[in-house]
């Protein structure tokens, strides 16, 4: 039941909001996430690391069908339920300073985007699953095309009928499946047993235990990976992705890149792997391969953004890459790696945003040659930007670490080489971050960050939790690798059979 | 004619050959195709698809009473019944268009392109 | 006496002492500021002198030279790999710990006086004390990722000290730089580390090392292995082809040069490899290549500190060199030595920079030796000092650096005679870049402005007693080891057992003989002192000064003074080509794969929009395509049975 409060308080409060204006509309959306916050905690501190699914719900949807609206938490989704309830709140919080007009509705979209993501995290049913995958995409499509950049239309458009294309893909691939199971379910061939109807399950579950052909495996495989490789983004299926979030309004590019890049993690995590493991056995290495190919151009092209925004969004592309191709290393180490660099990776890169947006709204300018001198004003920004800096770049103690750590040694146990040039990202992470890190805040300052504000106030108050966060992981990873661990070894049973 | 005795309608039908219905509905169904492709006029168009639709209402009963199957004369009354209320419609339609263009050509309705 | 709680204590001290000088820099006073930083230091080296003594009555007592393990914690655990954060105390962890803490808090308390006029003086101690941190739980780590922690900790500390003024680019460029080359031999470490993980399931040294000793010597993966470990070595410890760092890295304070960029992180990489020496004696092969690498260094260094003029680049080089050799004995199998190196160079190099810190400051940060001159009469104390540091590191009998240096060349002399040949070369270059330094410093005229005559002054208490304690420990640290089984090479026997039995002839006893080994010291001896001469006639007898910067230089010395054009060549076959590549897959790259993408939406709009002329408007044609469609698919289903 405590998913479906996760999944429906959301809703309820951004209908509250929505009809709300102005001032209090911000706080109640604010309280809201806090609330939502508090539940995702309760799961945490109540969730019993084991491999069942917790806190679940199920009820028929179109029980005559066998979809069913069906949702609960184990190990795997856990994470991203934290991380979602964690950075929500934190999102509304660092929009606190900008004005937005159309307040409440601009805050009751981030409500149900929550809404949408945390339904996409504990869904059991795979068209459950579809839906909220896809129904994620309509607020921030909102979010960006209302008060976006100058050139939001264009390419919000082009994020929305991308990502579209690609879900399309999935949907086609769970209708197959949906078809299947029936033939599976049907009675023992016994002699005058009146033929039990063919009863077809959309059931997650019920689709691990399908027994599927190599053939329509490796189909399926591309059926799913397209969708994820979209969302994720996977190279070569970016490009929408830089200027996306550069031109969404920082809350839409933190929703974006923080936790909904994550959904396309967790679908391979969750459908592919267990679902055509034989299709991996096949193109898992070309997944990989792409993913690592990813990593490195993203890295390399990072180095020479001179946009901050653009420049974090490069490197969201190469960390995700990292995360891919850990999952398809389909190891104990890799993904739990990979899971963990979900949550790490989210804080990390909210952080970096907001400290963008703070700059950008400060001096008017993300340009890095324009900047310049900023940390002789501003000993806290200074702090918590290299703080949150380093755990991007993987620092040891840091939350990027464990995740990098693990992740590259699933990859590295997979094949060596590839493991090797996956590890370039911390080389190439370091080059472009202290860059930015150097560019921005040491050196003299410009006439754009002369007598720059330390942050202060609403500001401080995100980015604290965030520090605290990036130190938690860092230090005692095993609180969240625990509650993994049953779930990822439960899958690692139906990759390996 | 005073009918000595009930008529049985299947009995009269069936004094016909199907292939004499099959040929004249198909007769009428292409005289009304022919029609909706070569009128202009909006009424005449109209009276084609009339044409048609008789035409195949006429091989329904046919059918209908050959095989014994009542299914077939309740369809015709619901097309009866449909084409009626469409003919209410589609010449409330033709009267305005009538008033607003002072034709009922159809080929000078073409703004709805592209 | 709780041991494992000590072992804790250590790493802690100088953490709370960074949290305190980190979260209240700008509230507390300056005087407490330095006062909180050195005793952090100062309490760690007490607990490491207590457990140095505390360990050696347990060996005393009980003869076991079990290590002592303290578990903090697991830190990681996934599946069957479980790393735990826990500590490792035992001869080399000792070692380390008393020069790093030991070291550590002389330099701590010279950085009282040497930073008391800058404004970062509360972030200059809160870094130190920080780096102290990691660089503890680099030596005291019981497993490699813990030692990777303090590896990449001390790595960060250093990129913050470096660019510890951070308003001047190059400052700041010299940082990352020296950030990003560790970087790369840290991605060689981490891969190290996993390859340990594939092979042998564990990181703990304890583990590993017992189940090394099944491999056969020249196995395959321990090749592996060892050569990606040494990637990791050559990266923090400045070798071929990772070295260009270090000399940039002297953009740092002074006291930052001496402890993190002479004495104790550079000096990881050594530790690495006496750490895993098990590990590196299967494996001659990578022995060789260090070898190599090293003697290349030690020269490559040498000579161009020949003819620098900046008095920290001098040094700098220097240090390079010096790692040279220390690489050069463990290459050897002379993992005593080379730890023996590591322990005396720390005293004369952290020595040497202090004291050139202390030039520095009198000289009102003036650093090029063109501009010195004749400051033994205005700086006594630092110029005897300096003295002792300089003959120490020359290799001149019977200070400290004689003892270490002479023992890594005659095991190497056993090993390969054409390495010691040119190890010699190497020393000599050292006592002459050496010498050259002191004399220009120290002797002739003063040649810098008058404004800096009239500031010139002793530098204050606080300053030069780390000077004086760092030069009794240059002079009598060759005591440690005497030539013929000294202290030293019996408290580290027990670390080595493993290796002996795995490679038993790589331990064999030496086979030079007494007069052979009088002989070569006498030899290197004779190096040293002629380079002295040398030196002497030229910068003292001649006067010669080295030319100011304008003036065109032969093509030798242009050659040595460019530093090879090491750092243009990396330039141009490494970053440009790195640059060239971002700039080309973003405008290029970028522009094809979205191009793809957005050609897709071409073709559909491009076929949408002829097929939208079906659409004209023609009741007519409507019908007429409708009536020829439904013919069409009754014909099909007439002709073709589906």
């Amino acid at each position: 039941m405590l998913t479906l409060a996760l999944i429906l308080f959301p809703i309820v409060a951004a209908l509250v909001v929505l009809a709300m204006n102005g001032e209090s509309a911000k706080r109640l959306a604010f309280g809201a996430a806090l609330i939502e916050l508090a539940l995702a905690a309760y799961a945490f501190i109540r969730f019993v690391p084991n491999a069942q699914s917790q806190f679940g719900f199920d009820y028929p949807w179109l029980a005559s069908g066998g979809i069913r609206f069906s949702a609960g938490i184990d190990g795997i989704s856990l994470l991203l339920v934290v991380l979602t309830g964690l950075l929500v709140p934190l999102i509304i919080l660092s929009a606190f300073r900008q004005k937005y007009d159309r307040t409440s509705a601009f805050y009751a979209l981030i409500l149900f985007m929550q809404a949408a993501l945390m339904g996409v995290f504990t869904a059991r049913d795979a068209f459950l699953f579809y839906l909220f995958f896809e129904a994620a995409l309509i607020p921030v499509y909102f979010l960006a095309a209302m008060w976006g950049g100058e050139n939001r239309i264009p390419v919000t458009f082009k994020f929305f009928v991308y990502t579209i294309f690609g879900s399309l893909f999935m949907l086609l691939g769970i209708i197959y499946l949906y078809y299947q199971t029936g033939s599976m379910v049907a009675g023992p061939p016994v002699a005058g047993a009146p033929a039990i109807s063919a009863a077809h399950s959309s059931a997650i579950a019920d689709f691990y235990a399908l027994n599927l052909s190599p053939t329509v495996q490796s189909w399926l495989f591309w059926a799913f990976f397209i969708a994820f490789a979209i969302k994720m983004p996977v190279f070569p299926f970016h490009t929408w992705q830089p200027d996306t979030y550069v031109e969404s309004p920082t809350p839409a590019t933190m929703l974006l890149a923080g936790i909904m890049l994550k959904m396309g993690v967790y679908g391979v995590i969750r459908l592919v792997l267990p679902i055509v493991p034989a299709g991996v056995d096949v193109w898992g290495t070309t997944a990989m391969v792409l993913a690592i190919i990813g990593i490195v151009y993203g890295s390399v092209i990072a180095i020479r953004q001179r946009d901050m925004k653009r420049l974090i969004a490069y490197s969201s592309f190469a960390h995700v890459g990292l995360m891919a191709a850990g999952v398809f290393s389909q190891t104990a180490n890799g993904l739990q790696g990979a899971l963990v660099q979900m949550l790490a990776h989210g804080i990390n890169v909210v952080g970096l945003f907001f400290i963008a947006e703070i700059i950008f709204s400060r001096t008017n300018s993300r340009m890095l040659d324009q900047l310049g001198g900023i940390t002789r004003t501003t000993p806290r920004l200074t702090v918590y930007f290299m703080i949150i800096l380093l755990g991007s770049v993987a620092l040891p103690l840091t939350n990027g670490f464990v995740g990098e750590f693990l992740l590259l040694s699933g990859v590295f146990s997979y094949n060596n080489w590839l493991g090797a040039v996956a590890g370039l990202t911390i080389i190439l992470g370091a080059v472009y971050m202290l860059r930015m890190y150097q560019k921005s805040m040491f050196g003299a300052t410009s006439a754009r960050t002369e007598g720059f504000a330390d942050v202060s106030g609403s500001e401080s108050w995100v980015l604290i939790p965030l520090v605290f966060m990036v130190f938690w992981i860092g230090m005692y990873p095993n609180s969240f690798l625990k509650m993994t661990e049953p779930a990822v070894t439960n899958l690692l049973q139906y990759i390996t059979g | 004619m005073q009918p000595s005795q009930p008529v049985n309608i299947p009995e009269v039908i069936q004094q016909i050959p199907l292939n004499y219905y099959l040929i004249i509905s198909t007769a009428l169904f292409v005289i009304g195709i022919i029609g909706v492709l070569t009128r202009r006029n909006a009424i005449i168009i109209f009276m084609s698809i009339e044409l048609m639709l008789n035409a195949v209402n006429l091989l329904l009963i046919a059918f209908s009473s050959y095989r014994s199957d009542p299914a077939g004369q309740v369809f015709v009354f619901f097309i009866m019944a449909v084409a009626a209320a469409e003919v209410s419609v589609g010449l409330a339609i033709i009267v305005m268009i009538y008033r607003n263009i002072r034709s009922i050509d159809v080929g000078l309705l073409n703004k709805l392109k592209w | 006496m709780q041991i494992d709680l000590l072992c804790i204590l250590i790493p802690l001290f100088p953490l709370i002492g960074f949290a305190i000088n980190g979260l209240g820099f700008r509230q507390i006073p300056k005087g407490a500021v330095g006062l909180i930083g050195s005793a952090a230091a100062l309490a760690s080296f007490a607990v490491s002198l207590y457990l140095f003594a505390f360990f050696r009555t347990q060996v005393g007592i009980t003869g076991s030279n079990a290590p002592i393990i303290a578990n903090l914690f697991d830190w990681i655990s996934v599946g069957n790999l479980n790393i735990s954060f826990s500590f490792q105390i035992d001869q080399l962890s000792l070692l380390m710990l008393l020069i790093v803490t030991g070291v550590g808090s002389l330099i701590h308390i010279y950085s009282i006086g040497y930073m008391k006029h800058d404004e970062g003086f509360g972030k200059f101690f809160a870094f130190l004390n920080l780096f102290l941190f990691f660089m503890l739980l680099l030596v005291m780590g019981s497993n490699y990722v813990v030692m990777f922690i303090g590896w990449e900790g001390v790595g960060l500390c250093s990129y913050l000290l470096i660019g510890f003024w951070n308003t001047n680019t190059n400052y700041n460029n010299a940082a990352r730089k020296a950030f990003v080359m560790n970087r790369i031999g840290d991605l060689g470490f981490l891969l190290g580390i996993f390859m340990l993980i594939t092979t042998f399931g564990s990181v703990e040294y304890v583990t590993i090392f017992d189940q090394a000793t099944g491999f056969a010597v020249g196995d395959k993966t321990m090749l592996a292995i060892t050569l990606l470990l040494f990637v990791g070595a050559a990266g923090k410890s400045a070798q071929i082809p990772l070295y260009t760092w270090l000399p940039d890295a002297m953009a740092g304070p002074t006291p930052v040069s001496a402890l993190i960029h002479a004495a104790t992180m550079v000096t990881a990489g050594i530790y690495m490899i006496v750490r895993s020496n098990v590990l590196y004696t299967l494996a001659p092969l990578t022995l060789d290549i260090i070898g190599g690498i090293a003697i290349a260094t030690a020269l490559l260094a040498a000579s161009i500190g020949l003819v620098q003029n900046d008095i920290k680049k001098v040094l700098a080089y220097s240090t390079v060199s010096q790692l040279g050799y220390m690489f050069l004995g463990l290459s050897v199998t002379a993992y005593t030595a080379g730890m023996f190196h590591v322990i005396t160079h720390a005293f004369f190099k952290a020595l040497l920079f202090l004291g050139a810190g202390s030039v520095i400051h009198a000289m009102s940060d003036e650093q090029d030796i063109r501009n010195m001159g004749g400051l033994r009469k205005y700086l006594p104390v630092t110029f005897w000092t300096f003295l002792i540091g300089t003959i120490a590191i020359s290799g001149i009998p019977p200070f400290a650096g004689f003892f270490s240096k002479d023992e890594i060349l005659a095991h190497v002399f056993e090993h390969n005679k054409v390495l010691w040949v040119l190890g010699l070369i190497g020393s000599a270059m050292t006592s002459f870049y050496m010498f050259r330094l002191l004399f220009l410093t120290f002797f002739g005229e003063f040649r810098g402005t008058d404004e800096q005559r009239h500031h010139l002054h002793e530098s204050p208490a606080s300053m030069t007693i780390p000077l004086l304690v760092l030069a009794v420990l240059s002079a009598v640290g060759g005591l440690l080891n005497l030539p013929g089984g000294g202290w030293l090479s019996d408290f580290m026997a027990p670390l080595f057992e493993p290796s002996r039995r795995v490679n038993p002839q790589a331990f064999a006893e030496g086979t030079i003989d007494h007069s052979t080994e009088y002989m070569l010291m006498a030899i290197s001896t004779g190096v040293a002192v002629l380079s002295l001469v040398a030196a002497y006639v030229v910068y003292v007898s001649r006067r010669a000064v080295p030319a100011p910067e304008t003036v065109e230089r032969p093509v030798t010395e242009k050659v040595l003074y460019n530093k090879y054009y090491i750092d243009e060549f990396y330039e141009t076959i490494i970053v440009r080509p790195i640059r060239g590549l971002g700039d080309a897959l973003y405008s290029f790259g970028e522009f094809v794969i979205d191009g793809v993408v957005n050609g897709v939406a071409w073709l559909v709009r491009a076929s949408s929009g002829q097929l939208r002329l079906l659409q004209n408007g023609s009741i007519g044609f409507y019908v007429f395509a409708m009536v020829l469609s439904i013919a069409a698919i009754v014909a099909l289903r007439f002709f073709v049975r589906f």
